[in-house]
């Protein structure tokens, strides 16, 4: 655990209580059973918002608390681990680290109060296939008048179902810019995914959308979205450390109850290594992710480097958590009854979200120039 | 005998070859292609197609479902050589075998070994001709991997048994019309104190409750027995010999599960293809993603080695040494097909993570869900840990440090 200040230690622990009692796994269920296409209870994230949890990385001026993304990325873990669905990482995490970077006051100041209060629901929309490639964005973005029409479509847009404000990378001429559409832009079209993990990936349609002059976010440089998708990847792995964290405390209580062979499970020394190795692997996990977010509060210049490395560290590791979970809760885990196929279903979805293990392991080592 | 058969000139051999050539040409129309309904066993029958139905009927009369059974009770009396022929013939005009289910793959080739001439003469027949559905009731909710805890009572009444007790994982229980299980006819005893019994599934007391699975399906089914009365001649082989007789249809069971050398054989589009479309190649043709590249390389290997193993575990068999490799298929193949899923989900990337509806192609939906009713293949059928076991402690010889 990384060493926390005062407030870090208040807001986790406060996180951690109200993820336990208010928004157990059963709720995730129970969202998951109505079948609700915005995947989230919307009365849960009002409570987030009320928290304040909207707006952990938003300045003060703006109406957050500018705890940092440390700090957000420890109520994210912790949510994670209950499984909470909310659009706290896509909307107050990712959209939001896009306008925080590339916008202007005047952007700030128009859009960042609303997200702070948990009012308006943001989505970053880059992917426009199955799988992460920034570097293969078509959507286009061209000038007509002072403003801009926007047209393409972009796929598995992270809470794009419930998002009155889209961030739609898109190409400007040579370089790829950062967009503000409002989802109800006429043009814009949303439909709903239906995946493993009940929440919301929406498939978004942009028609020649007509945006004003300032739409486009230009305050943040040629590597504005880089530096966007290292924050969204980031946040995306804090959520993944808090379901392998409990995707192993469920696998050791489960040992330490279940009995065969006249024996409990946990004494058998081959489960026994196998639960260390876990133990080994999380704590890795844990300092590196949390190691990026960090780097990114300290504003050091390694940020890229350390995320590739959280994020492919967390997409291998999740992955070997999620595998043993149901392995050695055997045929009990397998059933839709136990939570322990949430872990897995969830956790394949994140490994995926802005890059699997192979992408940052790719992108680690051309980072560091071999 | 068994030296002329193996001796057997290859024009015998071609006869056979264009024997059955001609048969399939005559009784697989082409139309059936494609149609074999893989997930028949967990997911119960689909409505009943009369081509499908006329395809079953003419391969069970055949007995070529069954090809190397006996044909005494209904197989089709092939020797090794003629079934692999057959197999090939069928796979080169896209046959497929209508008759399966876990009677052909277990119940039989047990029954064979253990059950009487009376047993024989009904049990087999109809398993060759694909008219009964068996499921097994083995496990318990407290007996898994320690199976011999099991707890289902069988009680000797005179003149018939009466069964009080619950199973769980019972596959098909709900569309099975036969259940062959193991009971416990003696409490004083482990080991010893286990039948093999055969029931109808029909009998008043039998009651199923399906599972529903992280998948979706529910191909299992928890099952109930209360006062359940099964005849005096339903138990096969000895009483109090049921535990061996239902190890060695787990035998059955591991060898079928390991995917029997089937895997990674032309069975639908190979990884390397399925990476191609969703990743792309580079200038040379390498699937673009050299990360991805290097464990499809590796996995294609093991499957390799697993096949040639499993072709090694069958030539070793045949000539009458039974090989310790036998030991490792289970597991191997288990692994195997996991990661094939794995793989297959990552070069789909979100499009492999669809559950239904709108924006995934079937085969993407297909993946998705096999994959997750994959999961359960390490667990199944004897554990990963539980063959291991096996493996270190009956071949290795290691014991336990107590």
């Amino acid at each position: 655990m990384a060493v926390l200040n005062e407030e870090q230690t208040m807001l986790r622990d406060m996180a951690r209580d109200w993820a336990r009692k208010e928004s157990p796994v059963k709720a995730y269920r129970k969202m998951r059973d109505g079948g609700a296409a915005i995947g989230f209870d919307p009365q849960a994230f009002a409570k987030m918002a009320e928290m304040g949890w909207t707006g952990v990385i938003i300045p003060e001026a703006h109406g957050g608390s500018d705890f940092g993304y440390l700090s957000l990325g420890l109520v994210l873990e912790e949510c994670a681990r209950t499984l909470t669905a909310s659009p706290l990482n896509a909307s107050s995490l990712a959209a939001t680290s896009a306008v925080l970077l590339g916008g202007t006051e005047a952007q700030k100041a128009a859009w960042l109060p609303g997200i702070a209060a948990g009012e308006t629901i943001a989505a970053l929309a880059v992917d426009e296939g199955p799988r992460h490639a920034p570097d293969r964005v078509e959507a286009v973005a061209e000038r007509r008048g002072d403003g801009w029409t926007l047209k393409g479509s972009k796929q598995f847009v992270a809470e794009g179902d419930a998002a009155s404000l889209l961030v739609v990378a898109a190409k400007a001429g040579d370089e790829i810019g950062l967009f503000l559409v409002p989802a109800d832009a006429k043009g814009v079209s949303v439909s709903a995914r239906s995946m493993v993990d009940a929440r919301s990936h929406a498939a978004i349609t942009l028609d020649g959308v007509l945006l004003a002059a300032d739409a486009r976010l230009e305050a943040g440089g040629a590597d504005l979205l880089d530096r966007v998708l290292d924050r969204a990847r980031a946040g995306v792995a804090a959520e993944m450390l808090g379901l392998a964290v409990q995707a192993f405390e469920d696998t050791l209580a489960y040992l330490k109850t279940r009995s065969q062979f006249g024996e409990i499970l946990s004494r058998f020394q081959a489960l026994q290594h196998r639960m260390a190795n876990l133990f080994t692997e999380i704590e890795l996990m844990r300092s590196v992710v949390e190691g990026a977010l960090e780097a990114i509060d300290a504003g050091r210049d390694d940020v890229p480097v350390r995320v590739a490395l959280a994020k492919a560290t967390a997409c291998q590791t999740l992955h070997l958590v999620s595998r043993e979970l149901i392995q050695l809760h055997g045929g009990i885990g397998m059933t839709d009854e136990h939570d322990a196929g949430f872990y897995l279903k969830r956790a394949r979805v994140l490994e995926n979200q802005y890059g699997n293990g192979a992408f940052h392991r790719e992108r680690f080592a051309r980072l560091n120039g071999y | 005998m068994a030296t002329t058969e193996m001796t057997r000139p290859d024009a015998t051999a071609e006869d056979f070859r264009a024997e059955a050539a001609a048969w399939l040409a005559d009784n697989f129309p082409q139309s059936l292609v494609g149609k074999e309904n893989l997930l028949a066993a967990i997911e119960g029958e689909s409505k009943p197609d009369p081509e499908v139905a006329a395809w079953k009927r003419a391969m069970g009369e055949k007995g070529w479902g069954t090809p190397t059974w006996p044909v005494a009770y209904g197989g089709g009396g092939l020797d090794a050589k003629q079934a692999r022929i057959l197999q090939e013939e069928m796979a080169r005009i896209n046959a497929w075998n209508p008759i399966g289910g876990m009677g052909v793959m277990m119940l039989g080739p047990t029954l064979l070994e253990f059950a009487s001439e009376e047993q024989k003469q009904r049990y087999i027949p109809p398993i060759c001709r694909g008219e009964i559905r068996w499921c097994q009731g083995y496990s318990e909710p407290g007996a898994g991997s320690d199976l011999a805890s099991l707890q289902t009572k069988c009680e000797d009444k005179g003149d018939h048994w009466l069964i009080n007790g619950q199973k769980t994982w019972t596959s098909g229980g709900q569309w099975a019309d036969w259940c062959f299980a193991l009971v416990r006819t003696d409490t004083s005893k482990k080991h010893e104190g286990i039948s093999f019994i055969l029931l109808d599934m029909k009998s008043p007391g039998v009651e199923v409750k399906p599972i529903k699975m992280i998948s979706g399906a529910s191909p299992f089914c928890e099952t109930f027995f209360t006062d359940v009365k099964v005849p005096k001649d339903q138990i096969v082989g000895e009483i109090g010999n049921g535990w061996t007789i239902g190890k060695r249809l787990l035998q059955h069971e591991r060898t079928n599960l390991s995917g029997g050398g089937r895997m990674g054989r032309g069975a639908g589009p190979s990884l390397a293809d399925i990476a191609r479309k969703y990743v792309g190649v580079d200038d040379e043709g390498r699937i673009a993603d050299a990360d991805l590249r290097g464990r499809i390389i590796k996995h294609e290997m093991e499957a390799r080695a697993f096949q040639a193993t499993a072709r090694r575990v069958t030539a070793e068999a045949k000539s009458g040494s039974l090989s310790l490799a036998s030991s490792i298929l289970k597991n191997v193949g288990a692994r195997i097909t996991q990661e094939r899923a794995e793989l297959t989900l990552e070069i789909m990337g979100m499009n492999g993570l669809g559950w239904e509806g709108e924006g995934f192609h079937p085969l993407e939906l297909g993946t998705t869900r096999g994959w997750l009713w994959g999961k359960a293949v390490t667990i199944y059928g004897g554990t990963t840990e539980i063959q291991n076991n096996v493996i270190a402690k009956r071949i290795l010889g290691m014991l336990d440090h107590q």
